[in-house]
């Protein structure tokens, strides 16, 4: 079978201007037509060669933090904005859903709206006659069909916009946050239509901050950071990748020289194994511009209070030279309650000085339970929680 | 059916796209005229009366008190005669021009044929004139005036397509380089204003005493248009030379306008 939609390479890049207020004016453009210094321009990939496909029927979640590149894409695949290179292959008609109620206008009637928006959203006007009763009674307006849509409550606004948008008969639905918004019952009929549309065999790309939403809907999803695909697959292991926070902010780099003689390059962690034998591995890199004697590294712990948890000091001793070295340490978080907790770095020449020190510059979450068998934690008895047994008195 | 979303490469018209989203004229254009008159008492009173006053103004300034000459015709008919089609011209470039800036919401949201937003502004002016025509016909009743039917319904309709495509070229225009450079927020109230006076409305061209002075009215595309569309009521010979050179104006505007439109606008949602 062929994918209904081939996302090729993708990129978008932007350009930044500094010092430059953010829309052009014709003066700026004459004049730098004179000027040959571009120095202040930088170039920003919001999204960084993107590819994947997707096969007719599939709902796909799209799951990221702000400004990892989701409405881009998104606003690529709906055709609002074009790619800087790469290419789309869409085998379908898309339908781009990136807020709901686009086009209404609030001095015409809800019925006037209706037509409006679904002929805004690609819909034929035969189609939108032939679906009216439905989409009016699934938003439950009825008795305001005549009303000039600026005396709608909020909620009555969003339920019409989301009615008329779920009668949508395309073959590929580009769905973004639409459901943030409403009502929780409202919320559940929403996600009850979607259901509907994804099981009737339509293709979905789904993106959404509510994991839950995307569990439901998707069978596939996939992560977005800094513009470039993390994770692709089955959306409960890309879910649990996703909370596990050690994608987050798993990565520091230094931006800045330092003056230092040896300072950190950059930090890199990750997450391994499960409780109790779960650790955090950290890779990193020293830069040194002398010939030194050994040296010292630790890694401190602290939970989002500021509040020291512990420092890791691995006996990483050996001579460091004039040169980029690259190092990997484990530390054992056995014990620890779930929470997030960030990690901090520091290199010395000896206990009482500092080359370099970085507060808090990762993090990670942890989700699992040290003990198996249970479930609730509360770091308000601590981040630690002890070992301990029951001593059998009778032996 | 299977297409291709790239970056753009090269330019064409893209009318086999509009004529699929042929619906959303009639909708946008819809919109907007039941947006326009919304909340006002006069309703589309306003139509024929925002023309119709600017008329008695001019007929009371210039015809009355000034006496400008109006090619045998009553001063009144002359200025509306010119009004009606001025009227498609300034307001269709305001409204086409400022169209991209004030549907930026929907543009950043939503796919369709750009150029749909444009000609719907264009048309909105049109129903306005269509509005006010049958003031015009009443006007012609009441001075009397002697026409011959065949010539006013070959010329008449000639004058608004002229006007129309003179329109629609700027409008495009300033609709692209509005949403790129917001000076021309600024610019086109302005421009409109300095048009009105090389346009032969207020007065005729027979009366601009230097030859030079009718060539640069002849560069204003609504020349043409004008003159054509008064030729069905009036014996006055067109001519030729002015003639051509407007309608080229008009074409040249027509031809920019669509380039740099369809040329930059792949990013409109990227500076809306």
């Amino acid at each position: 079978m062929k994918p209904i939609l081939e996302i090729k390479n993708i990129s978008k890049k932007f350009r930044i201007h500094h010092e430059k207020q953010a829309y052009l004016n014709m003066r700026d453009s004459i004049s730098s037509i004179f000027k040959k210094d571009n120095s202040s321009e930088e170039m920003f990939y919001a999204l960084h060669k993107i590819s994947f496909d997707v096969y007719p029927g599939q709902s796909i979640g799209i799951i990221g933090k702000n400004g990892a590149g989701k409405s881009t894409l998104l606003k690529i695949l709906s055709k609002i904005t074009p790619p800087s290179s790469g290419k789309i292959i869409s085998r379908g008609r898309i339908a781009s859903l990136l807020e709901v109620g686009t086009g209404f206008h609030s001095e015409l009637s809800g019925r006037e709206n209706i037509f409006l928006n679904g002929s805004i959203l690609g819909m034929k006007r035969a189609e939108i006659q032939k679906n009216f009763d439905e989409i009016v009674d699934f938003s439950g307006v009825e008795k305001f069909l005549d009303t000039p849509l600026k005396h709608y409550s909020s909620g009555m606004q969003l339920r019409l916009a989301f009615a008329v948008a779920a009668f949508l008969e395309n073959e590929i639905l580009i769905i973004d946050e639409v459901l943030a918004v409403g009502d929780s019952e409202f919320q559940k009929k929403c996600i009850g239509k979607m259901e509907d549309v994804s099981n009737s065999g339509r293709t979905v790309l789904f993106v959404s901050h509510d994991l839950n939403a995307v569990q439901k809907l998707c069978a596939n999803s996939l992560i977005l950071d800094h513009g470039v695909i993390l994770k692709h697959g089955k959306t409960s292991d890309v879910i649990s990748e996703y909370i596990h926070g050690n994608i987050s902010t798993n990565y520091w780099e230094r931006t800045t020289d330092s003056k230092s003689e040896i300072f950190f390059k950059n930090v890199r962690i990750t997450l391994k194994g499960k409780q109790p034998d779960l650790v955090v591995e950290v890779s990193f890199k020293i830069k040194s511009n002398k010939n030194a004697p050994p040296v010292l590294v630790a890694f401190n712990v602290s939970n989002q209070m500021g509040q020291y948890l512990g420092q890791a000091m691995p006996s990483l001793t050996p001579n460091v030279f004039n040169s980029e070295t690259e190092y990997k340490c484990e530390i054992n978080l056995h014990n620890i309650v779930p929470d997030e907790y960030y990690l901090g770095a520091w290199i010395g020449p000896n206990l009482y000085s500092t080359f370099d020190w970085q507060k808090e510059i990762v993090s990670f979450k942890i989700i699992d339970s040290p003990q198996e068998s249970r479930v609730q934690y509360s770091t308000a008895f601590g981040m630690l929680f002890l070992d301990s047994k029951i001593i059998d008195l009778k032996s | 059916m299977e297409y291709e979303i790239k970056p753009k490469e090269k330019l064409s018209l893209g009318l086999d796209e509009l004529w699929q989203y042929r619906e959303l004229f009639y909708f946008f254009t819809w919109r907007d005229i039941k947006v326009k008159y919304k909340q006002t008492v006069l309703g589309f009173a306003w139509a024929v009366l925002q023309p119709f006053l600017m008329m008695v103004i001019f007929s009371l300034f210039f015809g009355q008190a000034l006496k400008v000459p109006s090619d045998n015709l009553p001063y009144p008919v002359f200025v509306f005669s010119g009004l009606l089609l001025w009227n498609i011209f300034s307001t269709g470039i305001t409204s086409a021009g400022n169209s991209m800036v004030s549907n930026a919401n929907i543009i950043k949201k939503i796919y369709f044929p750009r150029l749909i937003i444009p000609i719907s502004s264009v048309l909105v002016s049109v129903f306005d004139f269509l509005m006010s025509i049958i003031i015009f016909a009443g006007m012609l009743l009441y001075y009397g005036i002697h026409i011959h039917p065949l010539k006013l319904l070959f010329y008449a309709p000639i004058g608004v397509l002229v006007t129309c495509i003179a329109t629609f070229g700027m409008g495009t225009l300033l609709a692209a380089l509005n949403i790129k450079y917001r000076d021309f927020r600024y610019i086109i109230p302005f421009l409109v204003q300095s048009l009105l006076f090389i346009t032969p409305i207020i007065y005729p061209v027979s009366i601009l005493s230097h030859d030079w002075l009718k060539y640069v009215v002849a560069l204003n595309p609504m020349y043409a248009g004008v003159s054509l569309f008064r030729s069905g009521v009036i014996d006055v010979p067109l001519e030729p030379n002015l003639l051509l050179i407007s309608l080229s104006s008009g074409v040249f505007f027509l031809v920019v306008g669509l380039y740099y439109f369809r040329k930059t606008e792949a990013y409109f949602a990227d500076l809306a």
